[in-house]
């Protein structure tokens, strides 16, 4: 790309310019996008027959929301685990069957319960992590609220008590 | 006091980092706790190891409580579990159903064959397929299923004479006081 750009012919016209450069860099964002899709797709490891690009797309983004049993930090789309591999042709055979997304969460909650779900459901044993990070905001913010006011008051119990200070002691 | 604040807010941190190494030490952190626990099995129809003609089914077991072991000669952590279930499989006071995982019927006999069998009956899922209804996500793991083909117990990892006597043989005491179904 930068070759590109050296190579040509230098051009006065500051639009023109710009016009070539904007080019240039939408060349580049294509290249980049058209590389990073190649990573996200060399995930399939391995090709299942999909209907269509819809369903194929819908698959992958199901399959990522799902968390793989054996190597616990990857989801189900990245996942080398014999397992993994099972229940990505698990998903996809209920894909066929025409299941929702939800169905099909559901099936895999039921065996091997919520915490295959990377987006964990809010409920009682959860509370704490949806709403911890929140409480500890609001506890935080007024421990500052609380601070900042003791510290005026403060100050501002110092001015009145010594309103002719200014001067006197020099 | 309040220049004691952020010592005491720093005290809490090493507790609560302590209480994690604690907690993590304590607990396996890749055990998934079974949402199939005082739920029916998932219903099975596999066949033997040993006859694949004959198969075994979920239906077929009821009336009395069994244990389920999901092993493989692949996996590794069942070796270590095989000379205990040598051992006490006897003793533990229920029929001990194989359940050879995604293995091939020929490397599952030799390896039977080699190390012994504990087991009462084998039976087989090559696919892996049943497997899933039960949320084995790993071998060795093993069920307690109950007179009434529900799962009481389950335990993830190589049953150690530890788990046995903690977990297992309370679990299996408790069936036996249930009135028979």
């Amino acid at each position: 790309m930068t070759r590109l750009l050296v190579g040509a012919p230098p051009v006065r016209d500051s639009r023109a310019l710009r016009h070539r450069r904007n080019r240039a860099l939408g060349a580049l964002l294509q290249v980049a996008l058209m590389l990073f899709a190649g990573v996200s797709f060399a995930q399939a490891i391995d090709p299942l027959p999909f209907k269509d690009h819809a369903q194929e797309v819908r698959f992958q983004n199901l399959t990522r929301e799902l968390r793989c049993l054996v190597c616990q930090n990857e989801n189900l789309a990245d996942s080398n685990a014999d397992l993994a591999r099972d229940l990505r042709h698990e998903v996809f055979d209920l894909m066929q069957q025409g299941k929702s997304d939800a169905q099909i969460k559901q099936y895999l909650v039921d065996r091997y319960s919520d915490f295959v779900l990377y987006d964990p459901p809010v409920q009682s044993s959860t509370l704490l992590l949806w709403f911890g990070p929140l409480a500890i905001l609001i506890a935080g913010a007024l421990a500052v609220v609380v601070t900042v006011r003791r510290r005026g008051r403060a100050t501002a119990a110092v001015a009145h008590d010594r309103p002719a200070d200014e001067g006197d002691d020099w | 006091m309040s220049r004691l604040l952020p010592f005491l807010g720093f005290l809490l941190l090493v507790a609560l980092f302590g209480f994690g190494i604690w907690w993590n030490t304590q607990h396996d952190q890749r055990e998934v706790p079974s949402p199939l626990i005082d739920k029916p099995a998932p219903a099975f129809v596999l066949p033997r190891l040993d006859d694949p003609a004959r198969t075994v089914s979920r239906e077929a077991m009821l009336g009395k409580p069994y244990l389920i072991n999901v092993f493989a000669s692949w996996c590794i952590a069942c070796g270590e579990e095989h000379p205990v279930l040598m051992t006490q499989g006897k003793a533990i006071g229920v029929p001990l159903v194989g359940y050879n995982y995604k293995d091939a019927p020929e490397d599952a006999k030799a390896w039977l064959a080699q190390h012994g069998n504990p087991y009462d009956l084998v039976i087989a899922d090559q696919e892996g397929r049943t497997a899933i209804d039960f949320g084995v996500y790993g071998a060795p793991e093993s069920f307690l299923v109950d007179g009434k083909g529900v799962i009481r117990y389950k335990h993830i990892g190589p049953l150690t004479p530890e788990v046995i006597a903690r977990e297992l043989k309370p679990a299996i005491a408790a069936l036996a006081k249930e009135p028979a179904p």
